[in-house]
Order: C-alpha cells, then sequence, then structure tokens
C-alpha cells in the first residue's frame, strides 16, 4: 500500500497536528516524520504538516483525557527520545487508546505500548543523569554554566529541576549536540542559542571563569579520590553506573 | 578560604568518613523557600560513583577524626598513629554551598570522631546545620550523626536542622561490642535514636493539628552495622535489624562489610577479603523484609542460620517451600507473585497490569522482563508448555546454576582458581 508521507516541522506541537490530520483526512498509511529525516521518496504521498497551536491542544487534551497524565506524559517522553520512527508507535498507542475504554497504557503485552514504555523509561533515564551529571562553572559574569550532550532531547524536562533547585543563582545549561539551552536569569527561564567555542569542554582559563572555580574543581576532585576504598574497587560497577560517554562533562573525571 | 588547607584537611577527613556506607538522600519533603539555595524534595540524586561503586550523593566528611574512644573496628580509634584534623563550622558550611552550586552533591552528610565528650560534640554538629539553614538559607538534604549519649535537648535541636539522623550501632551484639569497643555501651547508642524517634512522633501529630509546626528530620533515621568483624551470624545481623525497624521506626539499616584496617588480633587480619557477597545476601534479605511482605522468620530461623552465598534468599526460601507452588501468573495476587524466584516487584507490578487485558504467555513474560531462568520452575502461565518433572529443590538448584551466571562466580569457586 502507498505510505503517506507527513512531515511536521519537528516540535511536539507540530507532531500533534500530523495526528490530528490522520483522523481529519482518515489516512489509512500514515508515515509521520521530521523534515531533518525528510527524503523526497519516489512512491509515496507527501503532506507538509502546519503547526496550529489551537489543533495540538485539542489532540493533546483528549490523548490526555483517554490516557490520563501519566499515560500522556510517557508518550511526550517517548517522543523527545527523537528514536527514528517513534512518531509511527506513538501513533499506534494513541489510535489503541481512542478505541479502548480501558488504560491501555498498562497494556505491557501491546508490542506498541511496551516499546513506548521502554522509550519513556530510557528517556526518564537520561532526563535522571542529566540532573545529577550536570557541572556548573562559575563565570565571570557571576552565572553557573555548564554544557551536555545528552542522548535525548531531556532539556525541557530537567527546567523544572533546575529552577526549584537553584533558585538564587544564574545559570545556564546548553545542549551542545542540539545546539541550544536554558538560561535561568533569577526570574524565568528562557531558550538561548550561543556561539562556543569548540574547546568549551575542556577550557580551564580565567577567561572566562572565576578564579577560585578551578580550586573548588580541585578540591571536588581530591574529594572523589578519597572517598573510594580500594580494597571494594569495582570497576565495572562504576562504569555502568556512570557511563564513559559522560565522562567528558564530569568534573572529577577531567584529566587536568 | 586557603585552598591548600582545606585540600588537606578535605582529604583527611573524607577519607576517614568513607567507611559510613550510609548515602541516601531521599525521603525528605524539605522544599525550596523564599528563593532560597536548594530542594531536597525530590527523590535522591546519586551524583557521581567512586571507582568502587558506591555513589556519591552527598558530601561525606567528618567535622574531626579526633576521638576520645579506642574501638577497635575503626580508623580513627584513638590508638592509631594516623594524621588529625579538624574543620571549622565556617569551613564546612562553605564546602557545602559551592559544592552545592556546582551540581556536585545533594547537600551534607556531617559525622565526627568524639572530642571531649559527647555533647561538645554534638553542639558542633548542630552548630554547622544551624548555620546553613539559618544564614545560608539553604534547603538541600542535611544528615547528620547523633553521637551516643548526646543530651536531649541537642537531639532535638539536631532534627530541626536535619533532614535525617542516623546512630551506628556497628556491632550487632551486645556481646561483640564489649569485645571491640569496652569504652562503649549499647544504651548509648539508644538513648539518642529513642529521643528522636519520639521527638518524629511527636512533631507529625502536632503538624496535623498546626500547620506551622516546623519539621522535624523528615526523613527520618538510619543506622548501620559492620558485617563480618566480630563474628556474628547472619540470624543475629538481621534479627537485631528486624528489631530496629520495627521498634526505632528506622527507615534504613545499612550493612558494610567489614574493611580490615587494623592487625588487632580481634579482627579480621589486614588483606582478608571485604565480605561483599554476604553482604549483598543481607541486603536482599532486607528489601524482602521491607518490600515483598516476607517475615523474617521465614528466612532465617533455628534450622537455616545463615543465608545460601550461592543463591539468593527468596530462590533458597521457595526451595525449602515447593509446595506453594506452582503460581500461576493469571490468578495469583500480590503477595504470591512477589514470592516468585526471578520476579521483582516490577515485574509483578506490570503483570497485574497487563493481565486485565490478555492472559499471559512465556513470551508476554519475557517481553516484559521476568527472569524466567529462575522463574520458569515456579510458575504457570496460558500455555501448555511448563514444568511437569516432580523435581527436588537440589536438582532445582542445579538446573538454576547451570544456567546462570552470577558476578560472584570467582568468589564462590576460590579453589578452582588456583589452576586458572
Amino acid at each position: 500500500m502507498q505510505n503517506t508521507l507527513l512531515v511536521y516541522d519537528g516540535s511536539f506541537d507540530g507532531f500533534l497536528c500530523a495526528i490530528f490530520y490522520v483522523y481529519e483526512y482518515k489516512i489509512v498509511a500514515p508515515k509521520i516524520i521530521k523534515i531533518s529525516r525528510h527524503q523526497e521518496q519516489l512512491f509515496s504521498k507527501t503532506v507538509t504538516i502546519v503547526t496550529e497551536k489551537q489543533k495540538a491542544d485539542r489532540v493533546w487534551k483528549s490523548v490526555q483525557t483517554k490516557c490520563g497524565n501519566r499515560g500522556a506524559s510517557q508518550l511526550y517522553y517517548a517522543f523527545l527520545s527523537e528514536i527514528e520512527s517513534i512518531e509511527d508507535t506513538i501513533l499506534e498507542v494513541v489510535k489503541y487508546a481512542f478505541k479502548s475504554a480501558k488504560p491501555v497504557l498498562q497494556d505491557f503485552a501491546n508490542t506498541y505500548v511496551l516499546e513506548v514504555s521502554k522509550t519513556a523509561k530510557k528517556v526518564s533515564r537520561e532526563k535522571h543523569r542529566m540532573e545529577a551529571f550536570v557541572r556548573f562553572r562559575l563565570t565571570k559574569d557571576q552565572v553557573y554554566f555548564a554544557n551536555i550532550e545528552p542522548d535525548f532531547n531531556v532539556l525541557p524536562l530537567i527546567e523544572k529541576h533546575f529552577r526549584k533547585r537553584y533558585a538564587d543563582q544564574q545559570w545556564i545549561i546548553y545542549d551542545l549536540k542540539r545546539n541550544y539551552g536554558l538560561f535561568y536569569n533569577l526570574n524565568t527561564v528562557e531558550i538561548i542559542v550561543l556561539e562556543l567555542s569548540k574547546d568549551v569542554t575542556t577550557n580551564t582559563t580565567s577567561e572566562f571563569f572565576t578564579d577560585t572555580e578551578l580550586e573548588f574543581q580541585q578540591l571536588w576532585k581530591d574529594y572523589f579520590k578519597s572517598t573510594n576504598i580500594k580494597s571494594r574497587k569495582n570497576l565495572k560497577l562504576h562504569n555502568q553506573h556512570v557511563p564513559k560517554r559522560y565522562w567528558k562533562y564530569l568534573s572529577e573525571k577531567q584529566p587536568y | 578560604m586557603s585552598f591548600d588547607r582545606i585540600k588537606e584537611k578535605l582529604n583527611i577527613l573524607a577519607d576517614a568518613a568513607k567507611y559510613d556506607v550510609s548515602c541516601s538522600s531521599s525521603g525528605s519533603n524539605r522544599t525550596n523557600k523564599n528563593k532560597g539555595l536548594g530542594d531536597a524534595s525530590a527523590s535522591g540524586i546519586c551524583h557521581t560513583y567512586t571507582e568502587d561503586g558506591r555513589c556519591v550523593s552527598l558530601l561525606k566528611i567528618l567535622l574531626t577524626n579526633h576521638c576520645i574512644f579506642d574501638c577497635a573496628y575503626c580508623v580513627t580509634r584513638k590508638s592509631n598513629d594516623i594524621k588529625r584534623a579538624a574543620f571549622k563550622v565556617q569551613e564546612v558550611v562553605d564546602l557545602t554551598i559551592n559544592f552545592y552550586r556546582r551540581n556536585y552533591i545533594e547537600g551534607l552528610f556531617l559525622s565526627s570522631g568524639i572530642f571531649k565528650n559527647a555533647d561538645y560534640t554534638m553542639e558542633r554538629l548542630v552548630a554547622v546545620a544551624k548555620k546553613l539553614r539559618l544564614e545560608e538559607n539553604f534547603n538541600g538534604y542535611i544528615h547528620l550523626k547523633s553521637i551516643p549519649g548526646a543530651s536531649d535537648e541537642l537531639m532535638r535541636e539536631a532534627g530541626l536542622y536535619a533532614d535525617r539522623l542516623s546512630v551506628n550501632i556497628e556491632i550487632p551484639t551486645e556481646k561483640g561490642l564489649k569485645l571491640l569497643a569496652p569504652d562503649k555501651n549499647r544504651a548509648d547508642f539508644i538513648k539518642p535514636m529513642l529521643k528522636v524517634k519520639n521527638e518524629i512522633i511527636q512533631y507529625k501529630s502536632e503538624k496535623k493539628i498546626i500547620k506551622s509546626t516546623p519539621k522535624y528530620a523528615p526523613a527520618g533515621q538510619s543506622t548501620q552495622m559492620i558485617i563480618g568483624a566480630s563474628g556474628e551470624n547472619d540470624m543475629q545481623i538481621m534479627y537485631t535489624s528486624n528489631h530496629f525497624y520495627k521498634h526505632f521506626n528506622l527507615k534504613r539499616v545499612y550493612y558494610s562489610g567489614y574493611v580490615p584496617i587494623s592487625y588487632d588480633s580481634r579482627l579480621p587480619q589486614i588483606g582478608s577479603a571485604v565480605p561483599m557477597l554476604r553482604e549483598n545476601r543481607l541486603y536482599q534479605t532486607d528489601w524482602l523484609l521491607r518490600f515483598y511482605g516476607f517475615n523474617i522468620e521465614e528466612i532465617l530461623n533455628a534450622t537455616h542460620q545463615n543465608l545460601d552465598l550461592d543463591i539468593d534468599p527468596k530462590l533458597s526460601w521457595a526451595l525449602r517451600n515447593l509446595h506453594e507452588f506452582p503460581v500461576d501468573v493469571n490468578t495469583a495476587d500480590k503477595r504470591m507473585l512477589a514470592r516468585v524466584p526471578g520476579l521483582g516487584m516490577r515485574s509483578v507490578h506490570k503483570i497485574l497490569n497487563a493481565r486485565r487485558f490478555n492472559k499471559l504467555n512465556w513470551e508476554h513474560l519475557k517481553k516484559i522482563g521476568v527472569a524466567l531462568n529462575r522463574a520458569q520452575y515456579f510458575i504457570v502461565c496460558a500455555s501448555n508448555r511448563f514444568e511437569r518433572r516432580d523435581l527436588t529443590p537440589e536438582h532445582i538448584k542445579g538446573l538454576i546454576l547451570q544456567n546462570s551466571k552470577s558476578k560472584y562466580t570467582s568468589m564462590l569457586s576460590n579453589q578452582m582458581s588456583l589452576f586458572n
């Protein structure tokens, strides 16, 4: 059967509008894809989805009533994974939910539900890791700066945590991979895009950071070493908890 | 702040504090107030892990490692010839705040050697917590040690600033304590623990009537026992543990495999292995008691005084109680599902939900994440494939061990490794 490609702008609202379109025009074999992944295909029909806040809200509202707040947030988490064709899996779950009278997100024997549940779990794990592994460095402008490169797009999920926790200091958490960041200006959190030099992860010069910044990093590294019990060494467990791909932004793992 | 001096102190006093295994930063409900710093209301966060695989959540230090006591098992004992140091109150406050602001830690874990006397020491610990709360508007997590023998007034004050208080009973039996720490007695440990327990109950009941009643140690109390230092069996350890859970409302009991640190003839010698596997089995038992609905008597009793090392305590229980099995996953209640080897509470929860939609078969169970290599001998599901043989416990155990690989295999077969 010929697929209908629904191309959306990559935002969550855009995705919800694609779902709206599927229902409005009763699309039989839809494939929802974000524009950055879209390549012209020979044998399928392509539709460009226009993002409209109103339509998105309508879809989201009915998803929430059908799946419950917990279920809906699982779908959102899964969406943020940005895994290829996760959109189609989510659509399957939404269709199942709209058809059924039961809370389908608990039907773990259903392939799509299990897939969404597992993906949401992965994203939630990454969210938790980012809450743990963000390392702020104090800049000369008195802003606590951290850069991250998470596997999934978790910035929208960690905002609240950091806003509540660091209410009395200015901070920036910047996603180098997706090239945007959050800036808390003591009142609200803004989304920012910065031009950052390539060596931002390794740069330790006092050009950017306060004089005592490196001293505190050194203290933390020393603490990390002294609190280790050598006779219980277990590097396998260590690497399992702190996977190597995260080491580059952990102060305690820096070679200097 | 002189960084060199602080650095030296931090190295000494973090090194001395590391044998306290308590690391949790969860269970509190302290939220950020008035745009202050920190928030301890969420679940705990492990910010990093040491190379021994233990979580680093709090800045865990001693205020000082000067101590008037001479407990054989302790690295800061009076007679031990080591470097001594002491933090000033302000130094601890500054370190905590600066580490917290950089998102290194969830808060502070402050313990101390005992200098002069119990109250003098406890007073200093409380001073640190008080300063953090009142002067720095710090709402992160604070875990203070209750110093054995500290006065009721000080314990009362401590609970107003700390999220969690703990006093380590260290040695599971009084006899062992007498042998290894002749200057200490059990009653001194119990006194602050009892005071805190009663205060928690009182503050909670007042809070129901008067909303503005301040928080008192919202994350409760915990304690720790050293394993393998004084010859107790698992039954003695777990019955002590059970006693403290029941009578002091403890949130956690930690088990710390003894790391040999001295040549004292009363203790395992330096170089002997840390009993990590035994520690693991004790934690598993602890979990069975707290989350799986087991009674201590079912797992450890007069005929079964030690936990098996080669299999986990739930499997061990199941093998001794084969008459309770097989369990039908599609109809069994939660209590019985939780007792099936290979089913964790997560799987139990998923099964309970999923079976409202479908009759579950082996495929479903596998996808859900059940450890079928163990569970298959104890369950039936919507399939006509199931264990039909009348197997003896020994046979089942053999089959399971054959088909699984434990990360502890090397520890279990010490003798074989001679030839590798």
